[in-house]
C-alpha cells in the first residue's frame, strides 16, 4: 500500500476535503451520487454509500467505479466498516473514501477495513492521525489490508 | 493456563499507550466528552454515581496467583481496598480516579491482563464454564476455543462499533454452568458421529429488558471454520441489527424479528462467501494454544476418602465442592457471599489469601464464577480440611454454594447510575432472614438473583427466584419472579404479580419457600416443585 499522503495542512482544508490518502493515483473529484442513482444511470463514476445502503448492490458495477465514498453520519455507526470490507472482498481496487464524522481513533480500523482515503468533516491534527495510523505493531485478524495476522506470523517457517 | 508471547504483550502494551494518548487529547480538549466516552468504555471505564468504575477482563474467568495478587494490589493502591467480582467473570473497582486509569492499565499489562473491551458496543470478554478442564462430566476444555476467540475479537476492525454490546460464551459439557444460551453467541463444543470436535452455535440469547433464550442455528461448525462462522454471525448483525433504538439493538431482537430461519440463512450465505476470504486462523494456532490448557501434573493413586468428623467441614464439603475428573481431586468453591456481606466483593487481603491458596493447593490456578464466587479448580481431597480451615479463618468459608444465601446481585442504586432500586441491602436482608431461620440447607439448591433495574445485570430472569427492583412513583419497589433457570434446562422466570417494598419482598421470598417446603416431593428442588405445581399456589400464598 502506498505511503500516507497528507493532501494539505489541516488549517488549509475545508470540511469534507480529503485530508489523508494512501494512493498515488489522481484524486477523483467527480461528485458522488447515491447508490440508487448510481445503479440506475450509466455515466457516473463516483458513488456514496449511506449506512442503510447495501454495498452488494454495487458489485455488478465495480468495473465502472473510480470512487466509493462511505458516509459516517455518526462515528458510532459501524455499518460502513462492513460495507468497505464487502467491496474489497469483491475485488474493488478503486478509491474507498471515509467521509463524515471521521475521527482520530477510528482511522486505523477504517484503514484495516479497506479505506484508503479520509475526508473528515472536521480536519484532524496531523501528528495525532499519523500516530493513530501507526498505532498497532501487529494485528490479530485478517481484514481488507495487507497486514499479516499474528497467528500467521507465529506459524511461519 | 495461557501465557502471552511477544505479540500478545506488544498488543496490550500498545493499547495502554493508545489509552494514555486518548486521555491526553481529552485533557487538552481535542476530544469532546461525547467522543471520549466510547473510547474509555472500551477500556473498561464507566462513570458511575459517585466515581469512575474500572472493569478488568478475566478471560474465560481464569487467573493465576500472580494475577490475583495484582488485582489485590490495585484494590489497595487505587481503590478502597476491595474489588467486586462480576457475573461475567470479571472484576470491577468502584472508586477509581480517571487520572490513575492509565497507570492501572500499565500495572495490569505487567501480569498479562487488561481492561480491553470490557464495555462498549463491541465484542466483550469471552466467558466459559468455571469448572473447565476440571469437571468430571466435561467432553473437552472449552478454553482453547475461548482463547482463540479472544484473539480474534480483540481490536476487531469491523466490529468495534456494533449496534450494541456483544457477549460470547463457550462451554464444553452438556451441563451448562455458564448461562450459555443467555448470550449473544453461545457455543458448545461437541463431538459428531465421526468423533470429530466442532462448535454448536446458539445465537440471539440475552437478558435485559427482553429476555430471550438463544436458538441453535448450526449444530456443528468444524473447528477449522469456527472463526469464519463467528465472523459471518457478526457481520449480519453489524449490517442489519437495529440502531434506531438502543433497547432493540441487541442481536436477540434481530434474530427474533427476522426469525431464526431467515437469520440463519443470511449467516450461511455470508459464511459461504467468507470461506474464500482467508479469515480462518491456521489450524496450528489452535494446536499451539491447546497445550496451555493441558492437565496439570495430577498425582495418581490418591484416596477419595474425606474425614468428615468435623460437621461444619462436612457441610462445606457437601455444598461447596464439585466432582473432578481426576481421582482424589475436587474443585472447591470459595463463597464470596458471607451472610450480611456484599455479593461478589472481596478485600485485598482476601484476594492475596486466595492467590496463596491457589498456589499452595490448586496448581496456581483459580477461576471467577459467573455466580460471583471463586473456584480453586484442582484441590486434593486430602488437602481439603486444611484449605477449609484457612478459608474459615478469613471469612471465606461460607457453605452456601447454589443455596438461598448464594445470591447474585447487581451493584444497584448504591453504585450504578442506571439502577432504579438498591440490590445489595435486599440481598443482605434475605441472607440474614434465612440464616436466622437456619433453613438454608433444608431448602437445598435455590438460585436467587436480584437486579436493580430492567437491564437485568443481576440475572433475575434466570433465578429460581428472581427479584427486579423498579421505581414506583419515586419509591423503590421489588417484583418477584419464579421459575427461571440458566442451566441445561434454561427457562425464563415469570412475575408473580404486584411488587413489594423492601421488607415486603423479604417476606415474599420467605412465603415462596414455605410453599415449596409444603408442596415438595421427594428429591425435588424448588425449581422442580415450581415447574410441577405451577404459579397458582405461590400466588395464593403471596396475594391470597
Amino acid at each position: 500500500m502506498a505511503e500516507l499522503i497528507s493532501e494539505n495542512p489541516a488549517e488549509a482544508l475545508a470540511s469534507g476535503d480529503v485530508q489523508f490518502r494512501f494512493r498515488d493515483d489522481e484524486l477523483v473529484s467527480d461528485p458522488a451520487v447515491t447508490v440508487d442513482a448510481f445503479v440506475g444511470q450509466s455515466n457516473a463514476v463516483a458513488v456514496r454509500i449511506e449506512p442503510g445502503d447495501d454495498a452488494r448492490e454495487l458489485l455488478p458495477h465495480l468495473d465502472r467505479i473510480a470512487l466509493v465514498e462511505v458516509n459516517f453520519p455518526a462515528y458510532t455507526d459501524g455499518r460502513g466498516y462492513s460495507a468497505a470490507r464487502i467491496l474489497r472482498e469483491a475485488g474493488y481496487a478503486g478509491e474507498l473514501r471515509a467521509v463524515g464524522d471521521v475521527l482520530i481513533d477510528q482511522l486505523s480500523h477504517m484503514k484495516r477495513c479497506g479505506f484508503d482515503a479520509f475526508a473528515p468533516d472536521a480536519p484532524l491534527n496531523e501528528d495525532d492521525a499519523k500516530a493513530a495510523f501507526d498505532r498497532w505493531p501487529h494485528v490479530y485478524q485478517s481484514a481488507a489490508d495487507d497486514r499479516t495476522p499474528i497467528w500467521n506470523l507465529r506459524h511461519e517457517r | 493456563m495461557y501465557k502471552y508471547d511477544q505479540y500478545d504483550q506488544a498488543m496490550v502494551d500498545a493499547r495502554v499507550e493508545e489509552f494514555r494518548d486518548q486521555c491526553r487529547r481529552r485533557m487538552e480538549g481535542h476530544l469532546t466528552e461525547d467522543q471520549f466516552k466510547p473510547l474509555r468504555l472500551m477500556n473498561g471505564l464507566y462513570l458511575q454515581l459517585h466515581a469512575y468504575m474500572l472493569r478488568v477482563a478475566v478471560p474465560y474467568g481464569t487467573l493465576n496467583g500472580q494475577q490475583m495478587d495484582a488485582l489485590a494490589d490495585i484494590a489497595d493502591k487505587y481503590d478502597r481496598g476491595y474489588g467486586h467480582f462480576t457475573t461475567r467473570q470479571n472484576i470491577q473497582y468502584n472508586w477509581i480516579k480517571l487520572e490513575d486509569a492509565g497507570d492501572i492499565l500499565a500495572d495490569l499489562a505487567k501480569v498479562e491482563m487488561h481492561a480491553i473491551q470490557t464495555s462498549g458496543n463491541c465484542i466483550r470478554n469471552i466467558s466459559a464454564d468455571h469448572f473447565a478442564g476440571a469437571a468430571a462430566d466435561e467432553l473437552v476444555d472449552p478454553r482453547p476455543y475461548a482463547e482463540l476467540m479472544r484473539q480474534w475479537s480483540s481490536f476487531h476492525p469491523e466490529f468495534t462499533y456494533l449496534p450494541r454490546k456483544f457477549k460470547i460464551c463457550v462451554i464444553g459439557a452438556d451441563k451448562d454452568r455458564a448461562a450459555m444460551k443467555l448470550h449473544d453467541i453461545g457455543i458448545q463444543i461437541v463431538k459428531n458421529d465421526e468423533g470429530e470436535l466442532g462448535a454448536q452455535f446458539y445465537v440471539g440469547g440475552g437478558m435485559g429488558r427482553t429476555p430471550m433464550i438463544a436458538p441453535m442455528i448450526r449444530e456443528f461448525v468444524p473447528l477449522d471454520q469456527l472463526i469464519t462462522y463467528a465472523e459471518a454471525c457478526l457481520r449480519v448483525y453489524n449490517r442489519y441489527g437495529r440502531r434506531d433504538n438502543k433497547y432493540k439493538a441487541r442481536i436477540k431482537i434481530l434474530v427474533h424479528e427476522l426469525g431464526k430461519e431467515e437469520y440463519t440463512r443470511q449467516v450461511e450465505e455470508e459464511f459461504q462467501h467468507m470461506l474464500d476470504q482467508g479469515i480462518e486462523p491456521p489450524f496450528a494456532e489452535l494446536e499451539r494454544i491447546r497445550p496451555y490448557f493441558a492437565d496439570p501434573a495430577f498425582e495418581t493413586g490418591l484416596s477419595d476418602d474425606i474425614d468428615r468428623s468435623d460437621p461444619d467441614f462436612a457441610l462445606w464439603v457437601d455444598t461447596n465442592t464439585h466432582a473432578h475428573k481426576a481421582p482424589g481431586y475436587v474443585s472447591a468453591v470459595i463463597s464470596l457471599k458471607p451472610v450480611g456481606g456484599i455479593p461478589g466483593d472481596a478485600t485485598a487481603e482476601q484476594m492475596h489469601l486466595m492467590a496463596d491458596l491457589a498456589r499452595e493447593y490448586s496448581f496456581d490456578e483459580c477461576r471467577v464464577m459467573h455466580t460471583q464466587n471463586i473456584v480453586l479448580p484442582h484441590v486434593k481431597k486430602a488437602d481439603l480440611y486444611a484449605l477449609w480451615q484457612k478459608l474459615e479463618a478469613a471469612g471465606l468459608g461460607t457453605a452456601n454454594l447454589d443455596q438461598i444465601g448464594d445470591i447474585i446481585a447487581c451493584p444497584g442504586l448504591d453504585y450504578c447510575s442506571l439502577a432504579n432500586a438498591r440490590s445489595i441491602p435486599v440481598a443482605q436482608k434475605i441472607a440474614q432472614r434465612f440464616e436466622e431461620k437456619g433453613q438454608s440447607n433444608t431448602l437445598g439448591e435455590l438460585k436467587l438473583k436480584i437486579s436493580g433495574c430492567i437491564n437485568a445485570c443481576g440475572h433475575h430472569h434466570a433465578g429460581h427466584i428472581g427479584i427486579l427492583g423498579v421505581d414506583k412513583k419515586g419509591k423503590e419497589n421489588y417484583q418477584l419472579l419464579l421459575g427461571g433457570s440458566e442451566g441445561e434446562d434454561t427457562s425464563l422466570a415469570k412475575i408473580t404479580g404486584p411488587g413489594f417494598d423492601e421488607d415486603g419482598i423479604v417476606d415474599a421470598v420467605e412465603k415462596a419457600t414455605e410453599v415449596y417446603l409444603n408442596e415438595k416431593q421427594e428429591g425435588e428442588r424448588f425449581l422442580d416443585t415450581y415447574r410441577r405445581v405451577g404459579m397458582a399456589p405461590f400466588k395464593e400464598a403471596l396475594y391470597g
